[in-house]
């Protein structure tokens, strides 16, 4: 359990917050493990108190951490297993290259959440930043399997270069959700303009009605269908694009009735 | 400062010492023939001495390196380390930072590097990097194969206008040697063009490919440069290129050397020695050129070999950089250089299950195990382009070791395997082959009389790896080999340890060697005119501040050369 004490004027580097990390190691280890406040080495334990014990495995870790961190970034990143609970929010890149286990934030993620993650699950309650399960800055090639789950809304670009797994915004997507996207599947509540926009393959899911760029073309209309393994009830309009691409093979269903 | 590193197994083909146990002794930044009095001796028993590695062709420093970082901050997740007492913060892989450069070399082994194209008007950026670069003496190839005053004094048959303006420019932009990319193929560039031949025109040029290329090398020859024209052939990496090679290697036939070396290198010869008519049947034409390069005291090549991996690729052929990136769908960046040039960037993953890949990267050692003598080879990657440097050390292992090629060759697409005559050849390089291709060759290459040997009078330079050759059998301990290559166990700059067990111990900054050719000063005056009037009418930066001042570069170091032409 940690349970924050104070978060720093700036942001917060702490990618030591994840299970891998702390198995195996005593309340004391965990307290001296470094963290970055701006430019200035400090030890996790001058911001959060540390009680509870580790287990021996990240399987069998869990972490809570028993309130709101918006300034603390990169936790779990890289993480392969066990959980972590976050009874508030946190600052940005939660759960980046994020291999497995399990990370539940009940407020909200800033942006970058779930960027280049490869396995495992995210769970977000609350809303989600801009770059929601995104590739790294300048990377093509983005997030490559596990889950993503955001039940309010998400900020632009989120599925970024998505490359696999799957991406859940249940609210209200910002712009370019979906862009240049790969393979994978990304499942909106609704959208903002320009979905999909320069995606090469995989599937989007909107269950609202949406405004597409003009290089999407409708091909077909279907009633509840299969994508990507999973099943989808209601009318779906079903366009092919970005077509301002080649080869592109992307497909964004959007539901009509 | 006296040096003395002992009985090590020592590797110098110029002087011709092959594996002698001996002492190397060296004063004041010098090898020497022995020292006095009290002197630091380091042990070398068991290991492998060398002169300190020569790179010959690599892009470390150049606008368009920048932009290639610039491009790729996914690139900078890579060789992360911070700084040490004596290190700088350092990243990147195939876009390494200046000071990485530096220290990744000097692990290596080696001592001097030449960053391959230097663009005239990227000349003072240029140098402003190198001198970012520790632990190397640095030298850069002046690009001028696009160059719109060389095209004008050539078609108008004025070659020793040429020559003057040429001397001029290498020591405007100090320069070391004339460097031809893609001849009149980036100027056409600019006009949404190529050139496909040696015989097209250039666009607004009376102009062709082979009458750039015989230009530069009658050029080169005249003003008698240390180095012979470094030559980027038209038509690289298209299917079936070798012809459009071979011609432009038939062209150095009518080239009388000035000095004891060849007259053009053809460089990353890989890519320039493909075969087949379509992707589909893209075959190895290794053995045509190899035959060239056999057949003839006129050239030498060096590898531009792939190594599989995610790279970026940078060039000062626009139009091959923009044709790459429309077959990949990667990003992609392009770099007018006014009169001068055009460079592009753009990723590439060369990948194993790709047959085009797998055939790139049989051809590059088929080259160097089908050209006889190994002083015409050198080892490169055209670091980024077929990857980056770092990978010289899996590159060696491959050189040495049939079995650790066939290993590779085994893996890949069948299509590879059946396009390629690597797998026929049994050819495994003896260490000093080795030294021969990755600094001797170089130093012969550049006309570098104190660097690539350990003779009395040489610069202190001298590589130590941790490798028993007399206990090692590298045919079948590629990996010991491979190891041992990767990080040195003493590297010495100038008389200096500068690492130790693959540590850097010591940062020094080299010098940077430049040529100061003179040519008569009535014709230097007829020329400059010319360049006034061009800067005044085309070019957006005023000629006083275009030549580079010594003051921008690290240690300069003047070869001086009395072109003699008048």
């Amino acid at each position: 359990m940690l349970e924050p004490v104070s978060q720093p004027e700036c942001g917060l580097v702490a990618e030591v917050v994840s299970c891998d990390v702390f198995a195996g190691r005593s309340r004391k280890e965990i307290e001296e493990l470094e963290v970055y406040a701006g430019n200035r080495r400090r030890k996790l334990g001058d911001f959060f108190s540390v009680s509870g014990s580790a287990a021996d495995s990240p399987e069998e870790t869990r972490i809570v951490i028993a309130g709101s961190v918006e300034r603390t970034k990169w936790i779990g990143r890289g993480m392969s297993a066990g959980e972590i609970v976050v009874e508030g929010s946190t600052g940005m890149y939660t759960g980046a290259w994020m291999k497995g286990g399990r990370i539940v934030v009940k407020g909200s993620v800033d942006s970058f959440a779930g960027m280049m993650m490869d396995g495992g699950e995210l769970v977000v309650q609350g809303d989600a930043g801009d770059y929601l399960g995104c590739a790294y800055r300048g990377e093509w090639r983005g997030m490559r399997g596990g889950s993503i789950v955001v039940h309010g809304n998400a900020g632009s670009e989120a599925g970024h270069c998505l490359s696999g797994g799957r991406v859940t915004v249940k609210g209200r997507a910002e712009s370019f959700a979906g862009v240049r996207m790969h393979s994978g599947l990304l499942v909106l509540g609704s959208a903002e303009r320009r979905v999909g926009a320069q995606m090469t393959g995989g599937s989007i899911v909107v269950l609202a009605e949406t405004e597409l760029l003009p290089s999407f073309e409708l091909i077909e209309r279907v009633t509840s269908p299969e994508i990507e393994g999973v099943r989808f009830e209601g009318v779906f309009e079903v366009y092919a694009g970005d077509l301002a691409e080649r080869n592109a093979k992307g497909r964004v269903y959007v539901k009509v009735e | 400062m006296k040096l003395v590193l002992k009985n090590g197994y020592v590797f110098d083909p110029i002087n011709g010492i092959d594996g002698e146990k001996m002492d190397i002794f060296i004063e004041d930044g010098r090898i020497v023939e022995e020292v006095k009095g009290e002197a630091e001796v380091i042990d070398c028993s068991g290991m492998v001495v060398m002169p300190g590695g020569v790179e010959i062709h690599s892009h470390i420093a150049g606008g368009k390196v920048n932009t290639a970082r610039l491009m790729r901050p996914e690139d900078h997740l890579r060789n992360v380390s911070p700084r040490t007492a004596i290190t700088r913060s350092v990243c990147g892989y195939s876009t390494p930072s200046t000071f990485l450069t530096g220290y990744a070399y000097s692990k290596l082994g080696y001592t001097t590097a030449f960053t391959a194209a230097l663009p005239p008007l990227m000349a003072r950026h240029t140098h402003e990097e190198l001198h970012d670069i520790p632990m190397l003496d640095k030298g850069a190839l002046t690009v001028m194969g696009n160059n719109w005053l060389v095209m004008r004094y050539l078609s108008e048959g004025r070659i020793e206008h040429a020559c003057a303006y040429v001397a001029w420019l290498l020591r405007a932009t100090k320069g070391y040697a004339i460097k031809a990319v893609n001849p009149g193929g980036s100027e056409a560039w600019g006009w949404g063009r190529d050139v496909r031949s040696l015989s097209d025109r250039v666009p607004h040029f009376d102009i062709t490919p082979r009458e750039i290329i015989s230009g530069l090398m009658e050029i080169n020859e005249r003003l008698s440069l240390p180095h012979s024209l470094h030559l980027h052939p038209n038509n690289l990496g298209r299917v079936g290129n070798v012809s459009t090679t071979l011609e432009t290697l038939e062209l150095t036939r009518e080239v009388k050397p000035s000095r004891e070396r060849q007259v053009l290198q053809l460089t990353h010869a890989q890519f320039h020695s493909y075969g087949g008519d379509s992707w589909r049947n893209f075959s190895s034409a290794a053995e045509s050129i190899a035959e060239a390069v056999n057949s003839s005291d006129r050239l030498v090549l060096d590898m531009g070999q792939v190594v599989f991996g995610d790279t970026t690729t940078m060039t000062a052929d626009g139009p091959m950089e923009y044709y790459l990136s429309s077959l990949t769908g990667l990003k992609w960046a392009n770099k007018d250089i006014e009169l001068e040039t055009a460079p592009g960037v753009t990723p590439f993953v060369y990948s194993e299950k790709s047959p085009v890949s797998g055939v790139q990267w049989a051809i590059g050692l088929e080259l160097a195990l089908l050209v006889r003598e190994p002083m015409k080879v050198m080892l490169t990657t055209d670091h980024p382009n077929g990857a980056p440097f770092f990978t010289y050390p899996k590159i060696i292992g491959w050189l040495m070791s049939a079995r650790s090629r066939e290993r590779v060759l085994n893996s890949l697409h069948p299509q590879a395997q059946r396009n390629t005559v690597l797998g026929s050849l049994d050819r495994e390089y003896t260490f000093q082959e080795i030294c021969w291709v990755t600094r001797a060759a170089q130093a012969k290459s550049l006309g570098l009389e104190n660097k690539g040997h350990l003779g009395a009078g040489a610069d202190a330079d001298v590589a130590v790896y941790p490798v028993n050759p007399e206990e090692t059998d590298p045919s079948r301990e590629y990996e010991k080999v491979e190891r041992a290559f990767s990080a040195t166990a003493y590297t010495v700059k100038a008389g200096e340890v500068v690492v130790r067990n693959g540590e850097v111990v010591r940062v020094v900054s080299g010098r940077t060697l430049y040529v100061d050719a003179r040519v008569d000063g009535e014709l230097e005056r007829e020329v400059l005119a010319d360049v006034d009037y061009y800067f005044k009418r085309f070019y957006s930066v005023n000629l006083a501040n275009y030549p580079v001042q010594e003051v921008y570069l690290t240690s300069p170091q003047a070869v001086k050369v009395d072109a003699g032409v008048r």
